[in-house]
């Protein structure tokens, strides 16, 4: 018989100011043994100090195949850059 | 029709992301060949890592000293977590991670060859250290540039970890080295055993590896199996020296004019022999695998139903 336990994705903060960053995944069956199986699996060296498990099934991304189209309302938008802006050298402070 | 010019497109990205040694990320088009490839190597590599837990297990209620014991229960558990962060990297190009398990106990799957040589003494899990994990390191730090990101990830915290699987087995074997005259001929012994087959883990030679051409195409491997052979072999040159152990290979010496140490013909028909299950330790090594995996089914299903039943009271 199969028991399914289901996929897990594993995010962790490596220390206080930095953001959770994903470190890859694990099967769990539930998602307090998903906190302690990333424990193990992930942070056997201090490499964390705060761990996030979700269920990798409740992710919504986006989808490469899509990309260019999805991400193109940023890609000409040069003016949000400050380098858009020309400011003569002399300016100090700038 | 229409399908057909997608689909060129989408192989155009694909070549053209490795091309400029990129990344492929989970859920990119990718070639059918290249995901299998890649599984195919991932999953074997993950089933090696759990394979390798048994030799060295072997040893851990046996070591000589709590220090010792320490250390080898953390390397042991270091190997399963890198089988796991392998798995995982494979499920990301959709293989499902029970049938993995399946193929491995069921031998449709392979694992490296080394894991089927027994460990008769405390300085073979030394020698392990020095030359199976040394050798898997060269191996490994090449797959952190693989074309695969999950998967030269998952290497990255791999070889970090295997840095000191290396260093406590050197470690292990300096401190038999300045013990009795019968620990220093254990430490010969066992290198004798193991060096060789270290020899065989990258692989068959160029001309005979058909994977090789295609992978080293995909960026999926960077260096073919000789270099990396040739490579592990100057590395581990000194070091024998440093130890004071002979590795046994009358045909070892320098080549001033190719700058690399020359080595004898290596057996490949044990090779062959110990790949087709015929190796002092094959059926040991699935049998044990399954029926821990067995063994354990009572508690994964345990484990899902108390999962259901605190879902329903919540509900």
């Amino acid at each position: 018989m199969r028991s399914d336990w289901p996929l897990y994705e594993v995010f962790v903060r490596g220390k206080r100011g930095l953001n959770h960053v994903h470190v890859g995944s694990l099967h769990a069956a539930d998602d307090e043994m998903a906190l302690h199986h990333a424990r193990d699996l992930y942070t056997r060296r201090n490499e964390g100090v705060s761990i996030w498990v979700v269920k990798a099934a409740d992710i919504t991304a986006s989808s490469p195949d899509e990309k260019d189209p999805f991400f193109a309302p940023s890609g000409d938008k040069v003016y949000r850059h400050p380098t858009f802006y020309d400011i003569p050298d002399d300016v100090p402070h700038m | 029709m229409t399908a057909t010019l997608p689909e060129q497109d989408l192989e155009r990205h694909f070549e053209r992301t490795i091309e400029h040694d990129q990344r492929i990320e989970p859920r990119d088009w990718v070639p059918e060949a290249y995901r299998k490839t890649l599984i195919r190597m991932i999953a074997q590599h993950a089933h090696s890592e759990i394979i390798g837990m048994q030799p060295e297990g072997n040893w851990i209620t046996r070591a000589p000293s709590l220090r010792r014991k320490a250390i080898l229960l953390a390397k042991v558990q270091d190997e399963a977590g890198h089988g796991l962060y392998l798995y995982s990297a494979a499920e990301t190009l959709g293989a499902d991670r029970a049938e993995l398990t399946d193929k491995l106990v069921n031998g449709r799957q392979k694992y490296s060859s080394i894991f089927n040589y027994p460990t008769l003494t405390f300085a073979d899990v030394g020698v392990i250290g020095w030359l199976v994990d040394g050798a898997a390191i060269c191996n490994q730090v090449p797959l952190c540039r693989s074309s695969y990101g999950p998967y030269a990830r998952a290497m990255i915290r791999i070889c970090k970890e295997e840095s000191f699987h290396q260093r406590q087995g050197y470690e292990l074997l300096m401190t038999m080295m300045r013990g009795t005259e019968r620990q220093r001929r254990m430490v010969q012994e066992a290198t004798d055993r193991w060096w060789w087959p270290s020899l065989m883990m990258f692989g068959p030679p160029d001309g005979d590896s058909p994977n090789t051409e295609q992978s080293m195409a995909w960026k999926i491997k960077r260096h073919t199996n000789d270099e990396l052979r040739q490579r592990f072999v100057d590395m581990s040159v000194p070091q024998a020296d440093a130890l004071g152990v002979t590795l046994p290979d009358e045909d070892l010496k320098w080549n001033a004019e190719r700058g690399h140490y020359d080595f004898g013909e290596i057996d490949w028909s044990e090779f062959k022999q110990v790949l087709a299950g015929n190796g002092p330790c094959n059926a040991e090594r699935v049998a044990h695998r399954r029926a821990a995996h067995d063994g354990g089914a009572w508690v994964r299903e345990a484990a899902a139903a108390h999962a259901a039943k605190i879902k329903e009271s919540v509900a």
